[in-house]
């Protein structure tokens, strides 16, 4: 069983992960919000949420946090991800593909730079 | 959907939304009775028999922002259409069980599709919820609770990076385990 001999290992992961996060300030944290209705699931929201979750390992992003929604009734922009950064404006952008998501989280939450093409107009 | 994980990852939004802790979710390949069953058990509010019965018409929803729930009527279909069906079991303040089960060897049969992804999935978007994950091909089995992972981690959510490659290491190797026959 892998998950008997994993515990010490997440034991000392977590704190390390802690450690880090005491680093930080609350300030430059992102948050991230990912549509997870029937629709934004049969859109491909669970591919989405894999990008930014890679994204966030890969670039060893410590204190963003990642939630979800259900059906906001824009079924039609799924999938959507809303990201807000360090006390700036929400921003929704729609029909978030796994690429899309990897730009949105290099430009938005990396570089705080919001990527206009991908957000849902009006 | 494409994939039965997909499904899956649909139809426990119902469990969360209501009100569940704790979601058992099974799945289970029998390759001599070429059956594939799937099973939700939440202790979440339940439902009175009517909504039960009449839960898998697509014109059914306890949701107000939109009329039509669509979730459980796909599934059903789904499994009908693979020589299987889908029951609702469900009491008021105890909870719902609902199974899904399909002809594994159907040739309509999607695929299982990435299990990991929805449970990691499922990790990051309810860590209020005691996720309880049994996977099984014949006699090979995984099992997955999130209960001790979650009270070991304390404060810090599964969305630090070290945490999140820890999950989906633990998860895919524990699925491939029981879909390769490696013990």
């Amino acid at each position: 069983m892998p998950q008997i001999k994993s515990l010490e290992e997440l034991k000392r992961l977590k704190a390390e992960a802690a450690e880090k996060r005491q680093a930080r300030t609350t300030a430059g944290r992102a948050q991230i919000v990912v549509g997870m209705g029937t629709c934004g699931i049969a859109a491909g929201a669970r591919e989405t949420m894999k990008a930014i979750l890679d994204v966030i390992e890969q670039e060893n992003l410590s204190g963003v946090v990642v939630s979800q929604t259900g059906c906001i009734g824009l079924c039609e922009w799924e999938p959507i991800v809303e990201v807000s950064t360090g006390g700036g404006p929400k921003v929704t952008y729609g029909k978030v593909t796994p690429e899309k998501a990897r730009r949105i989280m290099k430009e938005h939450v990396i570089d705080s730079r919001v990527v206009q093409e991908y957000q849902i107009p009006g | 959907m494409r994939e039965i994980a997909l499904h899956l990852l649909d139809i426990v939004e119902n469990s969360v939304t209501a009100g569940a802790r704790r979601v058992d979710l099974s799945v289970r390949e029998d390759t001599v009775r070429d059956r594939l069953t799937i099973v939700v058990q939440d202790d979440g509010k339940g439902m009175e028999p009517e909504l039960v019965a009449r839960v898998t018409d697509p014109f059914v929803t306890s949701r107000t922002t939109r009329k039509v729930g669509l979730g459980i009527p796909l599934l059903k279909a789904a499994a009908e259409a693979c020589q299987g069906h889908l029951h609702i079991a469900s009491t008021p303040g105890q909870g719902t069980r609902l199974e899904a089960e399909f002809q594994r060897s159907h040739i309509d049969r999607m695929p299982l599709g990435d299990l990991a992804g929805t449970l990691l999935t499922l990790l990051v978007a309810f860590p209020q919820v005691r996720w309880v994950f049994d996977y099984s091909v014949d006699e090979r089995r995984f099992l997955f609770d999130s209960d001790p992972i979650v009270r070991e981690l304390g404060d810090v959510p599964v969305t630090e990076p070290s945490i999140l490659a820890f999950l989906k290491g633990m998860l895919h190797e524990g699925i491939d385990r029981v879909q390769r026959g490696i013990d």
